[in-house]
């Protein structure tokens, strides 16, 4: 061992120490303190029984299907939508500056609005135009609510790659004789794409856990049976259960995504 | 006997950028397969004129010739036009998500309609010929300057250009790659491509021109065979840029 090993030796096993003690500290006060908190009997027995978790888990996971198909058709529909918008938004001939205005307008009104308002307001007035049964679904107009609003964070995010990418590239394939339309769907969007999958990811992180919303319209997803259980057992460990379904999903998912934009920035650097 | 038609000609072409005048009504004539050097300062105008005999930057005012057609009437479709007039930048700009290959077959395929099968014999004669025959597969940032240099001439080449236009090609290359891409000019020199080169190869431009262009702030000041210029140049301007770049 050199003596910058050395050094760095004894540096690391320093930390650890410290980790360790601080680690101790922090659980000793929770396992030790809260505990002795007047409601404490209370808040255990209302949020963390053990009976209500199994009985509430298996149709809770069942539940969670839905959640996932949701998810599942929608993410697609947004990444559709949300290229459209960015390419409106994108376009450089003066004949089609209606068609980016209509972009502008979009972005602005769906990132400008909570996402539960949207759901509220296409979910119950769309069906509320008397539409006749299958299409008066609060599934489908909460999703297209979902995926109107995500299309228009997925929408800057790919405008922001688009752009990022450098003008020379663009000179280079129009210098030989490329049409516009060739250059972008060749070589500009090839590029910005995989610039913003990262980002992207994190969307599609937040929009799986946003389906959620869709409970205060209808379907019965993990958060409404979660409310449904809640009544019937007069407990709140069915939300602790849902809590626990959904961080088994987004905590690889968002790992994943912290795993790409590092090998990205790794890349680039 | 009839002169022979030149086959670029430009006339009185300005170009602004805002309230900056970058080219101001400049005059230049190329004949087929001739090679034209221009020599100046950084910001004296060069590259600009580049940009604008392909299109890249819309011009102003004045008039140029391709032939007979002029290429800088203002709504003109300049994807026929750029075809016809190849570019070559100084920063290569290859596609980085594309390999050498894929580099020169794209817009052979998309502009020409031609398939990858028609294109393939082509493009492999021009990767062997210009010693790139074992890089086709590679990607521009697993070659070096000088080979993506190269690549990049040949994706220009794969559009059977009549005229390459080359915007200080060799500026962004370490010194010991220099040479390999002026080989390849030479060689296109020979084969009687017409060409324009904006260079600071001064040495280069006096053994391969047939012409020098000085250009000075947007003005082309004084043009002539390699010797007149380098040897007894007119123009003060002239002695005093050669003076300072020549030590």
């Amino acid at each position: 061992m050199n003596r910058r090993e050395a050094y760095e030796a004894r540096q690391r096993k320093r930390a650890l120490i410290l980790a360790t003690i601080s680690t101790l500290l922090v659980v000793a006060i929770l396992v030790i303190f809260v505990p002795m908190a007047p409601g404490w009997e209370q808040v255990r027995k209302s949020f963390f029984s053990g009976d209500v978790f199994v009985q509430s888990f298996p149709k809770m996971a069942k539940a969670f299907l839905l959640n996932i198909a949701i998810f599942a058709w929608s993410a697609p529909l947004v990444a559709i939508v949300g290229l459209l918008i960015a390419l409106a938004r994108s376009v450089r001939s003066p004949a089609l500056f209606p068609l980016r205005i209509f972009g502008a307008a979009y972005v602005d009104i769906f990132r400008g609005l909570p996402v539960v308002l949207v759901i509220y307001l296409i979910g119950f007035g769309i069906p509320g135009l008397g539409l006749p049964r299958p299409y008066n679904s609060p599934y489908i107009w909460g999703t297209v609510a979902l995926v109107l609003t995500y299309s228009a964070y997925v929408a800057e995010i790919l405008r922001s790659g688009i752009e990022s990418v450098h003008a020379s590239q663009r000179a280079a394939g129009l210098s030989l004789g490329m049409s516009e339309r060739s250059v972008m769907r060749d070589i500009v969007l090839p590029q910005a794409i995989r610039r913003v999958v990262p980002a992207n990811m994190n969307m599609l992180i937040a929009m799986q856990k946003d389906v959620a919303l869709l409970s205060f319209i209808g379907p019965v997803e993990i958060l409404r049976q979660a409310g449904i259980f809640k009544s019937l057992f007069a407990n709140f460990t069915p939300y602790v259960v849902a809590a626990a379904i959904f961080l088994v999903v987004t905590i690889p998912a968002t790992r994943y995504a912290d795993y790409l934009m590092n090998r990205q920035r790794d890349a680039r650097s | 006997m009839l002169e022979a038609e030149p086959k670029l000609r430009m006339r009185g072409v300005v170009k602004n950028f805002g309230d900056h005048a970058v080219l101001r009504g400049i005059d230049l004539t190329v004949s087929e397969g001739e090679m034209v050097c221009l020599i100046g300062a950084s910001g004296s105008g060069k590259s600009t004129l580049l940009r604008c005999l392909n299109g890249l930057e819309p011009v102003d005012d004045g008039e140029i010739f391709l032939d007979s057609l002029d290429i800088a009437e203002p709504g003109l479709d300049l994807g026929p036009v750029r075809q016809r007039i190849g570019i070559v930048f100084q920063s290569f700009n290859l596609f980085p998500h594309m390999n050498a290959l894929e580099n020169v077959l794209l817009a052979p395929r998309r502009v020409l309609g031609k398939t990858r099968d028609q294109m393939m014999g082509e493009a492999e004669a021009l990767f062997t010929r210009f010693g790139l025959a074992a890089h086709m597969h590679k990607y521009p940032d697993q070659l070096s300057g000088g080979q993506q240099q190269r690549v990049a001439i040949i994706r220009a080449l794969a559009m059977k250009p009549e005229v390459m236009l080359f915007d200080e090609v060799t500026s962004a290359l370490d010194p010991e790659l220099v040479g390999e891409v002026l080989d390849v000019l030479r060689a296109l020199q020979a084969e009687g491509m017409t060409m324009i080169l904006a260079t600071h190869e001064m040495r280069f431009a006096r053994d391969v021109a047939d012409r020098i262009c000085f250009m000075d702030a947007g003005v082309m000041l004084e043009e002539g065979t390699p010797d007149v210029i380098f040897s007894a140049p007119k123009n003060e301007r002239t002695k005093a840029f050669l003076k300072s770049i020549l030590v």
